[in-house]
């Protein structure tokens, strides 16, 4: 019978960890975000305030709740992050008209709030890492031929694709991108800008489910209480359970 | 309840009763906490959100351009509030009505702060912050603030008059006596950013 | 008891008293509870009953208070979501809470309903209880189908859309079936507010009532054991088995200890764990629905995935309905497909080990094929048919198998 329960825990393992279907691309850098990082947080923010949020709305997130969240006093977030004429209790909205954007674009900008959750971290990261330069224009390894241009460019610099040609099994030869060269620096080293990308990550992480922030913390408290509750409830079933004869 | 013997297969064990009775009493009381913690999120959820509370945010009313004798009307947390510039001769008129009144001097504590206990209800004497509607039942008053007879009273000196049971206030709100109202008109938190601008909803700076 | 009683104690017997001429309670606290004659060789299995009961009372509870938040309303269902996750006081936790909740109470009902197997709970004269189990399972799957598609995110709005279309195969009538079922020419605004009402009225009430049934049948037969041993053969002086415990205070004290352990599981996943690795709460179910979007791959919640997996199996839409259909349904039938004189599997030969083993590898392994986008159909229709087989065959080995002599008494 153990042998049953052995393969029954290791195929309800097997399904339980079975690989995560959240990104939709191949190979995804792994985004090593901290959302328990106050200042990697405050940057973000910061940082997706300057260059995303032109575009870009969190139709979800108060400015309100970010200065408490992310320990900001009020004043700060007047003066650095709230953009136009919002007010503290607002959501944090792009300024630019919905409708028209799409014209702009081909395709309206959507809104990240909750990006973090449906593309994963990993995907946020390696997407904002993987921009290189055509003759063309701009091209993303991560989602091919973005309505997105790289706001990021002066900070990251420009990237081209190395490519090699492959042939598959019908004789059709191909070019497939090996990897991204870095053509000429932006104003941050590489380090730098995968510090910067991580930071934007992270805080999209926060916005796409703030409670994340407080959540961990109870659930420690929440499983020691559980724990000695348990140990109390075993003492009592084995003390009740002396009375039964064998 | 001794008199059922236990089953063949239950010997209750007599070694040590109060060994069980601890157990039984630590556990219960552990999970009595479990249960009053669990219960606490539930009832929680059920406070004013976050949504709620930014709706219910403080209101800034300009009341420069506001005539003496006039009222204006402003929404705050569902509820209208009423600001009005009194004259001297409303202000005057206050005095004369003492022994009308149910409660003149605002002994009830909880229908104003603490800053808007005194005779004219109010921060500055002329400016009236009220939250107009009845301590009756919440209808909202009509506004009367002539002097002259009315259907209602003989020699009414200005005030609310609450057409659902006709309750009546004088302009600080006091509620008359034997009407069915019994406490007076609720003032709400407020305080003066400058001259011109109220907000209503926040205590003055220092104010508790 | 009867010593100079004061006045409180005087004041509580006189309630007592008052209730228990108007309303049996004591006598339905004996016959449930301290009259309730247990086996007293329950093992570890025997946990999922009282678990699947706690998960009931916990979903009841905090499907209450989410439905205070909630807006059944296409335009506003999927920002109502997001309303309690972030400006409702502690709404993240009530929805993980009952977002987590439905996965654990399919795991737990999985578990129970493998007990139930392994021993063979639903022999006679358990057969009702197995019944009214099974109908518990239906709606339960039905329950949470719809409480899936509330949230309103590309995965409740495709899911839907797919699960719903299987209706269209039912001849004649499938098309007129859909729309009605719909409401609408699309899944639209009607769908999601009849399945809200479904889900948080109809649905439960019918849960709630088959529970209760399914309790009153176990509890006028008596429960089985591991050992399929009928504790009834052997009685005291008193009629009373002689095997037995009284279910409280024993099984309470086992089943709160049983709940402690359940609920740290519990507690892990929802305060550290809530979106199961995607699996229980899908990435794509954070996109609104947008209907003329069709996300990559739409694969059903983890616990729906075996008959999904059947489904992909046959290669006609009308067949593979009824066969998805009949996976489940061939579970009422359990208790006649079983011909062995014995219940346990603890008496039975390696022919009926090796059948249930292979049998739950099979409903494991169509549980991960269901999951995966490119599953190859040789293996979808290999564990299809073997998780046929086991029902089918059933009769066969179980008629022909030599089991070993039942003990008298339970052993322990």
């Amino acid at each position: 019978m153990s042998g049953l329960i052995r393969t029954l825990a290791a195929a309800a393992l097997l399904v339980a960890t079975g690989p995560s279907l959240a990104a939709g691309g191949g190979d995804l850098d792994s985004a090593g975000t901290n959302v328990f990082d106050r200042a990697s947080l405050q940057r973000g923010a910061a940082l997706f305030v300057n260059y995303c949020m032109g575009c870009h709305s969190l139709q979800y997130q108060r400015y309100q709740r970010l200065a408490e969240d992310l320990d900001l006093s009020e004043a700060m977030v007047d003066e650095f992050l709230v953009k136009g004429n919002s007010e503290l209790t607002d959501y944090m909205k792009s300024s630019m008209p919905y409708e028209e954007s799409a014209d702009w674009f081909g395709k309206a900008p959507p809104d990240l709030s909750l990006t973090a959750r449906s593309r994963g971290p990993d995907w946020i990261y390696t997407f904002l890492r993987s921009y290189y330069l055509t003759d063309t224009g701009w091209n993303n390894t991560v989602l091919e031929n973005p309505a997105m241009p790289h706001v990021l460019w002066d900070l990251q610099g420009t990237q081209r694709a190395l490519t090699e040609t492959v042939t598959d099994e019908d004789g059709n030869s191909r070019t497939r991108i090996t990897s991204l060269e870095l053509d000429s620096g932006g104003r941050l080293s590489p380090a730098e800008y995968d510090r910067t990308v991580r930071d934007i990550t992270a805080f999209m992480e926060y916005v796409a489910e703030p409670a994340i922030l407080k959540r961990e913390r109870i659930g420690v408290w929440v499983l020691l209480f559980l724990a000695v509750f348990t140990f109390l409830a075993y003492l009592l079933y084995v003390e009740y359970w002396k009375d039964v004869k064998k | 309840m001794s008199e059922t013997e236990p089953l063949a297969s239950v010997q209750p064990s007599a070694d040590d009763p109060s060994r069980r009775r601890l157990l039984l009493a630590s556990t219960g009381v552990v999970g009595a906490v479990g249960v009053g913690a669990a219960a606490w999120p539930f009832l929680a959820s059920l406070r004013p959100s976050e949504k709620a509370k930014v709706i219910g945010a403080p209101v800034e009313v300009f009341i420069g351009n506001l005539e003496p004798g006039q009222l204006a009307r402003v929404q705050w947390r569902g509820s209208t509030i009423g600001i009005m510039r009194r004259t001297e001769r409303m202000l005057a008129d206050l005095d004369k009505l003492d022994d009308r009144l149910r409660d003149p001097e605002s002994s009830n504590l909880d229908q104003q702060p603490e800053y808007a206990r005194n005779q004219h209800r109010s921060i500055r004497p002329e400016i009236l912050v009220l939250n107009v509607h009845c301590t009756h039942l919440g209808c909202i008053p009509q506004a009367i603030p002539e002097v002259g007879a009315q259907p209602f009273d003989a020699n009414w000196l200005g005030g609310f008059f609450c057409p659902c049971h006709r309750s009546t206030f004088d302009l600080a709100g006091r509620v008359y006596a034997g009407v069915p109202a019994s406490s007076n008109l609720l003032v709400p938190p407020y305080s003066f950013i400058d001259d011109e601008n109220v907000i209503i909803g926040v205590d003055p700076e220092g104010a508790a | 008891m009867s010593k100079a009683a004061g006045p409180i104690s005087r004041g509580v017997d006189a309630v007592d008293d008052w209730v228990n001429q108007r309303a049996s309670v004591k006598s339905f606290y004996r016959q449930h509870l301290s009259e309730y004659w247990a086996p007293k060789n329950f093992n570890l299995w025997y946990f999922f009953g009282s678990l699947s009961l706690l998960v009931l009372v916990n979903q009841l509870l905090t499907g209450i208070f989410l439905t205070m938040h909630y807006k059944p309303d296409a335009e506003h269902a999927f920002a109502s979501v997001e309303y309690i996750m972030r400006d409702v006081e502690w709404g993240w936790l009530i929805r993980y809470m009952h977002s987590t909740g439905a996965s654990l109470f399919f795991a737990v009902v999985y578990l129970h309903m493998f007990r139930a197997l392994m021993y063979g709970s639903y022999k006679k004269p358990r057969e009702l209880v197995w019944i009214l189990g099974v109908a518990i399972f239906l709606i339960l799957m039905a329950e949470s189908f719809m409480g899936y598609v509330l949230p309103w995110g590309q995965m409740s709005y495709w899911g839907a859309q797919v699960i719903i279309s299987l209706f269209g195969a039912v001849p004649y009538v499938g098309e007129g079936l859909v729309e009605w079922i719909r409401g609408d020419y699309f899944v639209a605004d009607a769908t999601l507010n009849r399945f809200f009402a479904l889900h948080v009225v109809a649905l439960p009430m019918v849960l709630v009532l088959l529970v209760v049934l399914h309790l009153a049948a176990l509890h006028e037969v008596g429960s089985n054991n591991p050992d399929g041993v009928d504790i009834k053969a052997k009685k005291d002086a008193k009629g009373r088995p002689l095997d037995a415990v009284p279910f409280h205070p024993y099984y309470t004290v086992k089943d709160i200890f049983g709940a402690g352990v359940f609920l740290m599981i519990a507690a892990f996943i929802v305060f550290f764990w809530p979106e199961g690795g995607g699996k229980f709460l899908k990435p794509d179910n954070f996109v609104m629905a947008n209907p003329l979007v069709t996300p990559d791959h739409i694969p059903p919640v983890w616990y729906f995935t075996p008959f999904y997996a059947i489904l992909q199996a046959i290669p006609d839409k009308l067949l593979g309905v009824i066969t998805m259909g009949v996976a489940v349904l061939i579970l009422f039938f359990v208790p006649w497909l079983d011909r062995s004189p014995v219940r346990s599997l603890r008496y039975r030969s390696w022919v009926s080990r090796v059948a249930l083993g292979i049998f739950v590898v099979a409903f494991v392994r169509l549980g991960m094929l269901g999951l995966s986008q490119d599953s190859s159909t040789f293996e979808l229709r290999l564990w299809t048919f073997v998780y046929f087989a086991f029902f089918i065959l059933m009769p066969v080995w179980t008629s022909f198998e030599k089991t070993k002599p039942v003990p008298e008494r339970v052993t322990s």
